[in-house]
């Protein structure tokens, strides 16, 4: 039983380390900044998770109670993974792309990130009017 | 009264049990502790979180969950895929737009989260009244079949569980 247990929890480790270098290696290898992003936001996912995993395993067999630390650890991972790669991709935005290289929004006059949508919800508040009616 | 007291019931729930997981050992004590965070917090903070964010079918969050932990086990192996053997010059990088249907903030919060967690996408930014999404593919030779695959794979559930 303790050897079935540690050869899972090996292979997780090895899974896990494996992962997180292609992540690293995708930083160097992809061209550009937004394609750059990709590598990061989902292989270290991956690799993160998989020396959780492992970790969660070695408390259930070895240690003394199981550990409950690595679940949040996962659950905090996945709501900032997301957020940073939005704030990093709206830096770019700001920085390397131009309004007209982007494909249009649709129905709004601009993307957020170039718009005014932040001066005018503090303003006058019609944004949020609009999502209210939406909830009703 | 008790919607006075527990402006986000949900919230309450959820600072209840993380709480319980952070201290790691069922004792009584930790358990009043957490009780009182969970009603003390969504209090302080409900003047930022006017609305009540409402679920219509709470129930099917367990399948979306597990389906998003599949997608994002298949999105890492393929995109790893992608970083050690598909040569720059063969890669098709693309920016796509995605109308949405959902209206509440909190859903197009956990739709933009997906989106950036699954196969291959980033979502970049919100459109300036919230009605598109802009999205960032590492590799899309044919965009349409990605919005498709959004709408239908994640958005329609989405609008099941909270609107």
């Amino acid at each position: 039983m303790e050897q079935i247990g540690e050869i899972l929890i090996s292979a997780l480790l090895v899974l896990g380390g494996l992962f997180g270098l292609v992540g690293s290696y995708g930083l160097v290898k992809l061209p550009d900044q937004m394609t750059r992003l990709h590598a990061p936001t989902k292989a270290a996912t991956l690799g993160v998770g998989g020396v959780l995993i492992a970790s969660l395993m070695w408390f259930a067999f070895f240690g003394e109670a199981p550990s409950w630390h690595e679940l949040l650890i996962t659950l905090f991972l996945f709501l900032t993974a997301p957020i940073t790669g939005m704030m990093i991709s709206k830096a770019n935005m700001h920085l390397t792309w131009e309004p007209d290289e982007l494909p249009h929004c649709g129905p709004d006059m601009q993307w957020a990130t170039y718009g005014d949508s932040a001066e005018r919800s503090l303003m006058d508040g019609e944004t949020s009017q609009d999502q209210r009616d939406h909830r009703e | 009264m008790i919607r006075r007291l527990f402006p986000h019931p949900y919230l309450s729930a959820l600072l209840v049990v993380i709480w319980m997981l952070l201290v790691n050992r069922f004792t009584w004590g930790s358990l009043v502790f957490a009780v009182i965070l969970g009603t003390v917090i969504p209090l302080l903070t409900e003047p930022y979180w006017p609305d009540r964010a409402r679920l219509r079918h709470p129930g099917k969050i367990v399948f979306y969950v597990l389906l998003v932990l599949h997608d994002i086990i298949k999105a890492n192996v393929q995109v790893a895929l992608i970083v050690l053997f598909k040569p720059n010059r063969k890669l098709q990088p693309a920016w796509i737009t995605i109308p949405l249907d959902l209206h509440t903030p909190e859903a197009i919060t956990v739709l933009a989260g997906t989106i950036t967690l699954t196969p291959g996408t980033v979502s970049a930014d919100l459109s300036q009244n919230g009605h598109a999404l802009l999205v960032h593919c590492l590799h899309a030779p044919e965009p349409e079949a990605v919005i498709d695959e959004i709408k239908t794979r994640y958005e329609a559930r989405l609008k099941e569980i909270f609107e």
